[in-house]
């Protein structure tokens, strides 16, 4: 049901709203609403009990392994949860002057320095929103750099084809032109490819390393000579960071900017769908064009950057702060792993996903590139049980809710046919990984033997699968009072 | 090793069914050369108390002043249970709702906040939410120029009283695409758009106009004539609102003959603490027509195999990961906690209770200018009805005085001069809810010190 419908008109909740004494009567007729909002009418218990049960009709990290390729979706210490919701936190207004600033300016500006350091960048701005902002401010100031170099007709960006789908549409945003490279079968990118699509009309290349499909590419060394080369820009999409948190970082790879997803590698709450953060750093030359604000530390005191500091900058890209509670909550997190905890993340971030991937193709299932090291996180392809059983990734994703599993990521990357790619984290104990495995296993024999079983499912959730052709067609997106 | 559940034995275990030495050796594809022995720069661990000491010092450094300050971010008071209940694992640690059937709380709820953000702003269909509202006002301006038919104009008229902020960021955000804001100046006397003013361009071709209630200096605009304007020049109209006053104000679903095309503004008022900035959320309505141009997540309710009723993403044809290069946006994230909260803020409060917050805000405004505007120094610039903030011209320059303010724990205001330098010494104050008497008389008292 939903709240508008658990509505009784006329009941109020006092506890919750100001006193009001007296009418408004200096605002004219003609600007003031006539008739009042149809909003629900409950009282705080029913609010409390319909949001609570709301809640529990969601898989989430607290209660499932969620092991979503390509998400990190590692555990969210609660300690960041709290300590960033501290009431000096939460009620400081972000135009306060710096005087009521300096602590918290302080670990914005301690955020700043450690992630210049573990990903090899001079600079960073951490006020872009989410990844596809931080994408926008990458690409926004690749553009800057050759406008003020007068070189005005590099209008192509270089993605592979096995990029995140933000690559290209954030390319489209900084009115550039995008060209796809293919990817060999090894997962690498298509050098000689690459060779032919570079020249003067080569703005940049974005790219995932490791990339979507689960291993590092190799040969990095001479993708950036040849961009550089071209005088293109290499752009790091920093998605798959927790593959090599304190292993290599992107700027001795020789990339020229990243944006940091903090909501993965630095264990933020995805919250359903958001906050995110997308900081951004940049090497020496993209340094003049970040965008603010920024925070400087000056005689041991903090101050905000502004345009006068950073006259070339690409501006603003949020009203304030960007994510300001985000950010703390990633820096309490970097604060409590420090060095040693940070390395480790990619050491355990791979051996969960190694052992899985061995585990899974031993008990029998193809792994899309076998001979490769898996980094984070790899891929299973489905395509033998999708063509031999009619039972498709999709399928299986579905009968894995069932059995307590949220699904991996499924058909993503688009180049491996009926694929799950599979990112387990560090946070999770052998248990929840040889649960999946076992889990995989069931299904498999479920397919065998009873694949209109398996493609029935889920049956334990609180719906069975949706009619999405419907919910497109028949556009049902708010409630209307049919009464 | 925080957060790291793994025993050695387990290790040991895990690396022979790889078929692997060490952990180490699960790195040696990458090139030996490049590969960091250590995060020199990064300090040691702590462990939970070390750094719940830290981080309570940091916080408590900052002081708590009493907030006199709006200017796009306001103190509004936020029920218990509303961080509560969005802080549960449940929908802290979910992901975006891909897996509807594994998603339906955070979908229906989604579903819910469209509802109550179409009924606040009596507009027919409610995205997600955006990143602020900042970037829902870029993301609406290029939503018109994709949208309307009737313009081939990449040019968009709007009115320098809009936040400037948001002016600056959606620049910054649509430029490369060659899109053009065109400032109209206000009115130096009421602070408002005039008709005369946008008559100027009459006969130009404009994608859209984009009309801010209330203004950014508090002020309230003559929406119908506005409205009526564009559509008559057709261009669309853009409406960027503030939904704590929608409850007293005409909704933009109603403004003019016609109604806005595009409601936009920031939810940060709706139960998101002001919180340094962030994470607020940028909400976005539209006319059912413009639907399949609105960027960003939808949530739509269909039925399952059994017809019962559920929760999906919906119209995910316009988005990035299914269209790329092609797609409405590039955004793929809601702010899917934030919206969280603010539902069951809309939720606890109904509509009476928001309109009393409104009327509340509306009510200590009008108090804080009666006692500040009768202190010598002290004058309104603007004529006209305000919704919760208004500027006050001072016979000082504003810095001086906002930082002698803070030195008796009050935050003033905004200081108008950087964005406005036409206006002298001007300051820009608001009064929510929290506001009591006593504060406001000891801003009116501690002001005339100063002055």
């Amino acid at each position: 049901m939903l709240i508008f419908e658990h509505t009784t008109q006329g009941r109020k909740n006092i506890a919750q709203a100001p006193v009001v004494n007296g009418e408004v009567n200096d605002i004219p007729a003609e600007l003031r609403r006539t008739k009042s909002a149809p909003l629900p009418e409950l009282s705080e218990l029913q609010v409390v009990r319909h949001y609570t049960r709301l809640s529990q009709k969601n898989f989430s990290i607290d209660t499932h392994f969620y092991p979503l390729g390509s998400c990190t979706m590692k555990y969210n210490p609660r300690a960041c949860n709290s300590l960033a919701m501290l009431p000096g936190f939460l009620s400081r207004h972000p135009l306060a002057p710096e005087k009521f600033s300096q602590g918290f300016m302080a670990c914005m500006y301690e955020l700043q320095e450690m992630l210049c350091e573990v990903t090899g960048m001079s600079g960073f701005s951490l006020t872009p929103m989410a990844g596809a902002q931080g994408e926008f401010a990458g690409v926004a100031m690749i553009r800057a750099y050759h406008d003020a170099k007068k070189d005005f007709d590099r209008k192509e960006i270089l993605v592979p084809n096995a990029a995140h789908g933000t690559n290209p549409a954030t390319a489209t945003m900084c009115g550039y032109t995008v060209k796809e490279i293919p990817t060999l079968d090894n997962g690498d990118v298509d050098l000689d490819a690459l060779k032919q699509a570079v020249g003067p009309q080569t703005a940049g290349l974005m790219l995932t390393n490791p990339s979507t499909l689960g291993v590092f590419e190799r040969r990095i060394e001479e993708i950036a000579k040849t961009v550089h080369q071209a005088g293109g820009l290499l752009y790091y999409d920093g998605a798959n960071l927790n593959a090599i948190l304190g292993k290599i970082r992107p700027g001795d790879m020789g990339f020229d900017v990243i944006h940091s997803n903090l909501h993965k590698t630095f264990s933020t709450p995805h919250g359903g769908g958001g906050p995110g953060s997308g900081a951004i750093g940049v090497s020496e030359r993209l340094k003049p064009f970040l965008p603010l604000p920024m925070v400087t530390k000056e005689n041991e005191g903090y101050r905000w950057l502004t345009e006068k500091d950073c006259p070339q900058t690409i501006g603003r890209l949020s009203a304030f702060m960007g994510n300001a509670g985000v950010l703390l909550r990633a820096y309490i997190y970097m604060r409590m792993l420090g060095k040693d905890g940070m390395q480790r993340v990619a050491e355990f971030a791979t051996l969960n996903a190694n052992y899985m991937m061995a585990q899974l193709k031993n008990k029998g299932f193809d792994v899309a590139i076998p001979e490769r090291r898996a980094s984070h996180e790899f891929i299973v392809t489905l395509k033998k049980q999708a063509k031999e059983l009619n039972v498709t990734a999709m399928d299986f994703a579905k009968r894995l809710l069932d059995l307590g599993y949220h699904a991996p990521t499924t058909y993503f990357p688009l180049l491996i046919p009926e694929c799950l790619l599979i990112e387990p984290t560090e946070t999770e104990a052998r248990e929840s990984l040889d649960g999946f495995i076992e889990a995989m296993l069931q299904i498999q024999s479920e397919a065998e033997n009873d694949a209109e079983f398996v493609k029935g499912a889920p049956y334990t959730m609180p719906v069975k699968r949706l009619d999405e052709v419907r919910a497109a067609k028949q556009l049902d997106l708010s409630w209307v009072n049919q009464s | 090793m925080p957060f790291i559940p793994h025993t050695e034995d387990e290790i040991c275990d895990m690396l022979s069914v790889i078929g692997a030495d060490s952990i180490e050796q699960l790195f040696d594809e990458i090139p030996q050369h490049l590969r960091i022995k250590s995060l020199q720069g990064v300090p040691q661990g702590l462990n939970e108390m070390e750094v719940s000491r830290l981080m309570q010092s940091r916080a408590a450094e900052d002081g708590q002043p009493v907030c006199f300050m709006g200017a796009g971010s306001y103190d509004h008071h936020i029920p218990a249970a509303v961080w509560q209940i969005t802080t549960r694992g449940e929908y802290y640690t979910a992901y975006t709702p891909y897996q509807a059937e594994a998603s339906q709380g955070t979908l229906q709820l989604i579903y819910e906040f469209q509802s109550m953000m179409t009924a606040l702003t009596a507009m027919d269909v409610s995205n997600a939410s955006l990143y602020d509202g900042a970037s829902a006002l870029s993301e609406a301006v290029l939503m018109a120029v994709r949208g309307n038919r009737k313009s081939k104009s990449r040019r968009i008229l709007v009115p320098t009283n809009v936040n400037p902020v948001y002016r600056s960021a959606t620049k910054s955000i649509v430029h490369h695409q060659n899109i053009e804001l065109v400032d109209v100046e206000f009115d130096t006397a009421t602070g408002q758009t005039t008709l005369d003013a946008l008559k100027a361009y009459e006969g130009e071709d404009f994608a859209a106009v984009v009309i801010s209630q209330p203004t950014f200096f508090g002020t309230l605009e003559q929406v119908d004539a506005l409205t009526d304007w564009a559509h008559a020049n057709g261009a669309m109209l853009i409406a960027v609102v503030n939904p704590t006053s929608l409850s007293l104000l005409k909704p933009p679903g109603e403004w003019g003959e016609q109604g806005a095309d595009i409601a936009c503004g920031d939810g940060q008022p709706l139960g998101a603490p002001m919180s340094s900035g962030g994470p607020y959320y940028g909400f976005m309505c539209c006319k059912k027509a413009h639907v399949r141009q609105m960027p960003g997540r939808i949530v739509g309710r269909t039925v399952d195999q059994d017809e019962k009723e559920g929760f999906v993403l919906t119209l995910q044809a316009r988005e990035q990961h299914i269209r790329r290069s092609k797609a409405t946006s590039n955004i793929c994230t809601n702010q899917g906690l934030v919206v969280t909260a603010s539902t069951i803020y809309m939720s606890l409060l109904g509509p009476q209770g928001l309109e009393k917050v409104a009327i509340a805000c509306h009510q200590n405004t009008n108090q804080l200018i009666e006692k500040l505007s009768a202190i010598k120094g002290v004058d309104v610039l603007f004529k006209g009805s305000v919704f919760h903030e208004v500027v006050l011209k001072l016979n000082k320059p504003v810095a001086d005085v906002l930082n002698a303010l803070a030195e008796k724990n009050i935050l003033g205001g905004y200081d108008l001069s950087n964005d406005y330098p036409q206006l002298d010494n001007a300051l820009l104050v608001c009064a929510t809810e929290m506001r009591t008497d006593e504060e406001i008389d000891r801003y009116a008292q501690v002001l005339s010190e100063i002055l």
